[in-house]
């Protein structure tokens, strides 16, 4: 690591006024900043250690509106394991459990996953040319080594993936990113946080310069309940990103009938992917893999592989049936009982 | 704006307090080993992939080489020094050599630290969940099988039949 000058102030408004200068970053849990200023993909001349800002309230996990209301600072381990989470809001206990392990679960926190970059190789090594991290050096993934990296929303720039596992589920849930700078306090839906790489793949999202995240908000996602799932295929059974992951949420009516769909997917673009009018052509129908299948060919329209990642082709479009396949025949928390499958099985 | 500047910190490590002036990119297992003179804990990987340098920090388990000495001021610290008590092995330790849960030994400070931490975390109910709640600890040697055990019988799940037992390979669909 580069040498770099640090502080803990202990308060919001602290930590905004070293924000505002240049070379200055906040550091939550560490485990995605850390891990790049070591292979000096990232170097700031100054961290701010935001984590007193837990005490003044931000590592809460709490009702709010009829919804959540999740700190920037809580934990993921604590957010998944939050008896309101569990219960009301398997899909997002379920994402969250999928991802990394649970020595990082228990450091990472809400604000820092939101923010995590991509784990594209070329990216992580500064040997290499890479336009997310040297804008205008090029992209050697799209010929190279891209077995991770998107299918949908990419650009001649760039084919990165946003790797993380709970944005999916936020994403699926219609959360709210809450967030403060110099000129005061903004809300970010959740599908205008991140972005598409376009020309400028070096912004990851919408935050601003100076910015920080307080909490995030998830409305009242009580008819999802009963019926949703988190699938996460990767290379190993635990502890790997995705190849590609979906999360799933259904209402359906007593006679089988879908009133509401949610379908959100991971390992497949730059953000958490989800096309509404996949979700609206299935209210009306009979769950099924026929409604599934039409779904999936829907989500997945304009999807091109770069050829090591052809296969996220089909496998995006299983991953999608299975999901709502699984969700059809009820909740239960995947990841949260281990790696038990739903319906008992050993895998 | 000193770069260089050192930072006075306190730490509580093994039931001790200890005094360090660490400069502000000295992570939490340099210090240990480095400093500390704890060279219990492994460096593995240096990135948070393998496990091998978890130690407790107020009683949870986390990577101690992507958190800063500087952003623990004021913590407590358990390493594998500070398991057993006195001449007298933690019970994790005493199970690890009674299932030969190791063979070069490298990783098992960090097993057992997250074993401890999954204990006190009380989210295992089965044999899967210890597997999958011990997965972000690796082990070049494939002791895998024999941890496991170990920490069923520190906690008193009952003994799957081992005949069943077999590697599971490959990516999981539900
Ligand atoms: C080996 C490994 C495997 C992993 N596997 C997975 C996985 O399978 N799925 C998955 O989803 N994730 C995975 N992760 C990533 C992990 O979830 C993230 O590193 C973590 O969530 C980041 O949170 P943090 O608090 O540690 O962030 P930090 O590292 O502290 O920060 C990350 C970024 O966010 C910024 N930031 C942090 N908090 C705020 C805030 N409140 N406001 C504004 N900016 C902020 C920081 O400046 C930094 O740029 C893995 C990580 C590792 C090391
Ligand atoms: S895909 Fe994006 S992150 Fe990866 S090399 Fe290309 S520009 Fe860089
Ligand atoms: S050395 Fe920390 S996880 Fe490998
Ligand atoms: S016993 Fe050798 S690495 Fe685990």
């Amino acid at each position: 690591m580069k040498p770099f000058a640090f502080s803990q102030p202990q308060d919001v408004d602290g930590v905004l006024a070293l924000l505002a200068s240049e070379g200055a970053r906040p550091v939550a849990g560490g485990t995605n900043l850390l891990d790049l200023m070591k292979e000096n993909v990232m170097s700031p001349t100054q961290l701010v250690d935001i984590n007193l800002l837990g005490k003044a309230g931000l590592d809460k996990v709490e009702e709010a509106d009829g919804g959540l209301r999740l700190g920037a600072l809580a934990r993921n381990a604590d957010t998944a394991y939050h008896a309101l989470v569990k219960e009301r809001y398997p899909l997002l206990s379920s994402a969250i459990l999928a991802g990394a392990s649970p020595q990082l679960r228990n450091m990472a926190t809400n604000g820092g996953n939101l923010l995590q970059r991509t784990r594209c190789v070329y990216f992580y090594d500064v040997g290499t040319p890479c336009n997310k991290r040297e804008p205008g050096t090029g992209c050697p993934a799209k010929h190279g080594v891209n077995r991770q990296l998107a299918i949908l929303g990419t650009s001649e720039q760039c084919i990165a993936t946003h790797p993380s596992d709970m944005c999916v589920a936020l994403r699926a849930l219609d959360a709210t990113v809450h967030v403060r700078g110099k000129g005061g306090e903004r809300a970010i839906p959740f599908a205008d946080f991140h972005r598409l790489p376009g020309d400028r793949p070096d912004l990851d999202s919408t935050l601003q310069p100076g910015e920080l995240i307080t909490h995030i908000t998830v409305p009242d996602a009580d008819r999802f309940r009963a019926h949703s799932a988190y699938i996460k295929v990767r290379d190993r059974l635990s502890y790997a990103f995705a190849l590609v992951s979906v999360a799933a949420a259904l209402d359906i009516d007593a006679g089988g009938t879908i009133r509401a769909a949610r379908i959100a997917l991971g390992g497949v673009a730059h953000k958490p992917w989800r096309v509404e009018e996949a979700e609206a052509a299935l209210v009306g129908k009979a769950t099924g893999e026929a409604a599934f299948e039409a779904a999936a060919e829907r989500i997945l329209q304009g999807a091109r592989g770069y050829g090591q990642n052809d296969f996220k082709l089909v496998l995006a479009r299983n991953a999608i049936v299975q999901a709502l396949t699984t969700a059809t025949r009820g909740t239960e928390h995947a990841q949260g009982k281990g790696n038990q499958q739903p319906n008992g099985e050993r895998p | 704006m000193d770069l260089y500047q050192k930072y006075p910190i306190r730490l509580r490590i093994n039931e001790q307090d200890r005094e360090f002036d660490v400069e502000s990119w000295v992570t939490l297992l340099d210090l240990l080993r480095e400093r500390a003179g704890l060279t219990g804990t492994k460096k593995g990987c240096d990135h948070g992939q393998c496990g091998a340098c978890t130690v407790l920090v107020d009683g949870k388990r986390v990577n101690s080489c992507l958190t800063l000495a500087v952003m623990q001021n004021g913590h407590e610290v358990t390493t594998i020094e500070g398991m057993a008590k006195g001449n007298e092995l933690h019970p994790l330790q005493q199970a690890f050599i009674e299932q030969d849960a190791f063979q070069c030994g490298y990783c098992t400070p960090g097993q057992i630290c997250s074993a401890a931490g999954l204990i006190a975390e009380g989210q295992a109910r089965c044999r899967d969940d210890v597997r999958e709640l011990m997965s972000g600890n690796l082990c070049r040697c494939g002791a895998y099988p024999q941890i496991a055990r170990a920490v069923i019988q520190v906690m008193g799940i009952e003994e799957p039949d081992t005949k069943k037992e077999g590697f599971t390979t490959g990516a999981v669909l539900t």
